[in-house]
């Protein structure tokens, strides 16, 4: 090549530029791994924990084990952290499901079936669903209210009373997975059509199976997204143990009560297996992300 | 066949709840609610037994969950703009009156010495009344033998002029506070009397009247004689001389009183307009600054000749793999003034301690840093699928020319990419301009507006200031946060209808962090 010299000291700046700039958005990473090692709640100390320093009691906290208290004695956490995730799994999981099955039928019938006013709804839906959960609060808390009265649970304070509220967030799902839809040839459901299926079986035994990968991709963004939903939960779930880990986590971080070691060890403990999960399935989700490109 | 006998059977069973349902909420006074239930029973049966509704047996459970969770709270919020609901106009004026009604005060001409004594049956007891001064052990009221229960049920226990009084020594001054608990829901009837005297104090017994005696919709108190008027356009019950408001108020249609103060009041204008400026300068930096590290990183890695691509952009990525929550609050415990490790390792380097939560501008700073932060790898991803579909002869021709890798940048792939990526900029600044999580967690909207009327902060989004107006100031004004929550919709709605228009076929986005 004709630019030999100047070509590969552009490569290796290039290198130095990716590798600086990783490590600037590691450090709070790192960081926040360190200090879930590091004794007590407001020391500050160097980078790394020393021997001095090392200290497991945020993890033995966050695990629900008798941790050393102030006075001495060995006492358990009331409230498990492990309680919290399993809490987050549970609805996310739930409520991910869920959302798929709704936003699943509903953009087979935008996609499919011709009906009065389909475009004029599927534009509103994506309109409506602008408007912020966090100012419907109210409303949705007194709904939630008045359900609870007839089906207490359904109510506040309960799970699936947060599934429930949680539900209505499928615009952008029936949007993506539509547009997944459209993409796919009509001339296997018209033979299966000819063959006297109904659209029940077509869209059970044709649209389901090829679909995967779109209903893999909008279950995980999904879960992911409500994992980390906060003000709704904060509003709806009272106690303590119903709570889910956006809202245990924040708890940590009260300014009279700022327990940093402990809500390190929790963040740690959350954010792993949810970030492992995007990342083994980091090559769906990008391939859909460029498609739709959505994530709440 | 048997499927569909199957499907009606289920129907039916469905319907039978409904109606069990309606019924219990008709009983219970909600006979609106109950024919609402109803109706949507019968309609999701006709749906899903009729032969011909096809498309709404697949819209029905999604449409009608969203109707329930997001068009309804919608248009109560949209409601409420117009109505003074607030910390103070909680109620309803029903519940209000009943809430006067409960105001009871005990006349002090009509109070009664009484002794407590055990009766002859034991765990029962008998009230012994002396009536009138020196009377005692002639003229005695005295009640029938009552078990603890029975007071306590509140149930009228008959008192009688000179009946057989209790042998027994009446009970000391620390017994009958052993036994108010059951003694004060008590109710004894006296001869030929229809109002029940009950505990008024340790020694006596009385009558507890309503203080506020209701005529004509106005009320009167009975002790002072002060005239309480309803005044239905604010919502209050005011003093009739005065016009001052007594007690809580109920909810009213106010109009666009709520929409009026927010562009009238200087007091909420002037914080009103400083949070809707910092939210839009937020939204736009945010989008900006994303997309310009999220582009030449999509750029960077889509270098052939670069080696690790797939490391780095497994690395690059993490950011928008961690739910957004931990980062923020990592971030803002890193950030801490005092005992952050940003400040201990800036003291150390430069001996300086920067005030991120204090200083408005500093603040301000620290959200676009961790907003960057958050942000870039979603503009990484969709930059790079962009890229993709760049034709490679285009380089090829520029090469021609000897155009450097500046120029290529400048000349071909920004043109290229950008009007593809525009709709999605534009979803992204639609979720930045709502970005609740980032300020809620990280700065609460903190450091707050000196000479506010509400509670404002310098860092505050619209939709954060709104959120803290109604659930964490102590006077809760629902109407007015929702109609800052209305005007707040509108903007966003326009943004998102005319990025439908832009991104017409393909579907749209609300992307972004």
């Amino acid at each position: 090549m004709v630019e030999g010299k100047a070509y590969r000291g552009r490569l290796v700046l290039a290198h130095a530029v990716l590798v600086g700039f990783i490590a600037l958005v590691a450090v709070p990473l790192f960081m926040v791994v360190s200090i879930s090692f590091r004794k007590g709640n407001f020391a500050v100390g160097g980078i790394l924990p020393t021997p001095e320093t090392f200290s497991l009691e945020h993890w033995r906290m966050v695990l629900g084990l008798p941790v050393l208290q102030a006075d001495g004695s060995w006492e358990a956490p009331s409230v498990s952290v492990l309680r919290w995730f399993w809490n987050s799994v549970k609805v996310s999981a739930v409520s991910a499901f869920l959302i798929l099955a709704l936003s699943s039928t509903c953009a087979y019938a935008f996609a499919r079936m011709r009906f009065f006013g389909r475009d004029k709804i599927l534009g509103g839906l994506l309109i409506l669903q602008m408007f912020p959960m966090v100012l419907a609060l109210i409303a949705i808390y007194s709904i939630l209210e008045a359900l609870g009265r007839w089906i207490p649970a359904l109510g506040l304070d309960t799970h699936p009373g947060l599934i429930l509220a949680y539900l209505g967030g499928i615009a952008t799902h029936i949007w993506m997975i539509k547009g997944y839809f459209d993409s796919l040839p009509v001339s296997l459901e018209e033979s299966a059509k000819i063959d006297g299926a109904t659209p029940w079986q077509t869209f059970r035994l044709i649209m389901l199976p090829t679909s995967l990968p779109i209903f893999a991709i909008v279950f995980i963004l999904a879960f992911i997204g409500l994992v980390g939903e906060y003000p709704l939960a904060s509003v709806v779930l009272q106690r303590t143990d119903q709570w889910t880990l956006a809202v245990g986590a924040n708890s940590f971080l009260y300014e009279q009560n700022y327990l940093w070691g402990d809500f390190a060890a929790t963040a740690v403990l959350s954010g792993l297996p949810i970030t492992a999960l995007f990342l083994a399935c980091q090559r769906l989700l990008v391939s859909g992300l460029t498609a739709g490109g959505v994530k709440e | 066949m048997i499927a569909r006998t199957f499907n009606r059977i289920v129907w039916a069973l469905v319907l039978g709840g409904a109606v069990f349902l309606a019924a219990r909420m008709a009983w219970a006074g909600a006979p609106v609610l109950g024919a609402l239930l109803l109706a949507a029973a019968l309609f999701a049966a006709w749906v899903y037994t009729s032969a011909r509704a096809h498309a709404p047996r697949y819209l029905l459970p999604g449409l009608a969950t969203f109707a329930v969770f997001v068009l309804m709270p919608l248009l109560y919020t949209v409601y409420i703009a117009f109505t003074n609901f607030s910390g103070e106009h909680l109620l309803s004026q029903d519940r209000v009156r009943a809430w006067f009604a409960q105001d009871l005060y005990a006349p002090d001409d009509a109070r009664y010495a009484f002794r407590l004594h055990p009766a002859a049956v034991p765990g029962q007891y008998q009230i012994v009344v002396p009536m009138g001064a020196g009377d005692l052990g002639r003229n005695l009221l005295i009640s029938r033998p009552f078990t603890t229960n029975e007071a306590a049920a509140g149930q009228p226990v008959t008192l009688a002029l000179n009946v057989v009084a209790p042998t027994a020594k009446p009970l000391g001054i620390r017994d009958v506070v052993a036994a108010r608990p059951w003694l004060n829901r008590a109710r004894f009837t006296p001869p030929g009397a229809t109002t029940p005297l009950r505990l008024v104090s340790l020694r006596a017994l009385g009558y507890r009247l309503p203080l506020w005696d209701e005529q004509d919709g106005r009320l009167v108190n009975a002790l002072t004689g002060k005239v309480l008027v309803p005044d239905p356009e604010r919502g209050n019950y005011v003093d009739k001389t005065t016009g001052e408001p007594v007690g809580p108020g109920w909810r009213v249609w106010i109009g666009t009183e709520n929409f009026r103060l927010i562009f009238g009041d200087p007091a909420i204008r002037a914080p009103f307009l400083k949070i809707f400026g910092w939210n839009v300068c937020f939204a736009l930096l945010s989008v900006a600054t994303t997309f310009a590290i999220g582009v030449v990183l999509a750029c960077l890695l889509q270098w052939k000749a670069l080696r690790g691509r797939a490391i780095y952009r497994t690395l690059l990525i993490l950011p928008y793999a961690i739910p957004a929550f931990i980062p923020i609050l990592v971030f803002k415990g890193l950030f801490n003034e005092g005992y952050g490790e940003i400040n201990h390792v800036l003291s150390a380097l430069f001996g300086i301690a920067p005030h991120w939560f204090t200083d408005p501008w500093l603040a301000r700073a620290m959200i676009l840093i961790v907003n960057a932060w958050l942000g870039y790898p979603y503009m990484m991803i969709i930059a790079s699928g962009m890229l993709q579909a760049v034709p490679d002869e285009l380089y090829e021709a520029t090469a021609i020319d000897g155009a450097g890798p500046w120029t290529n940048f400048a000349k071909v792939t920004l043109p290229q990419i950008f009007p593809p990526l525009f709709p999605l900029l534009i979803a992204s600044f639609a979720f930045n301009f709502n970005n609740f999580s980032l300020i809620y967690l990280l700065t609460g909207g903190k450091p707050d507006i000196v000479g506010s009327a509400t509670v404002a902060g310098t860092t505050d989004l619209l939709v954060s200031y709104t959120f803290r107006m109604a659930f964490k100031d102590s006077s809760a004004r629902f109407g007015f946060a929702s109609a800052v929550a209305t005007l707040l919709f509108i903007v966003v709605a326009l943004l998102a209808w005319q990025q439908l228009r832009w991104s017409r076929p393909a579907p749209a986005a609300k992307g972004g962090r």
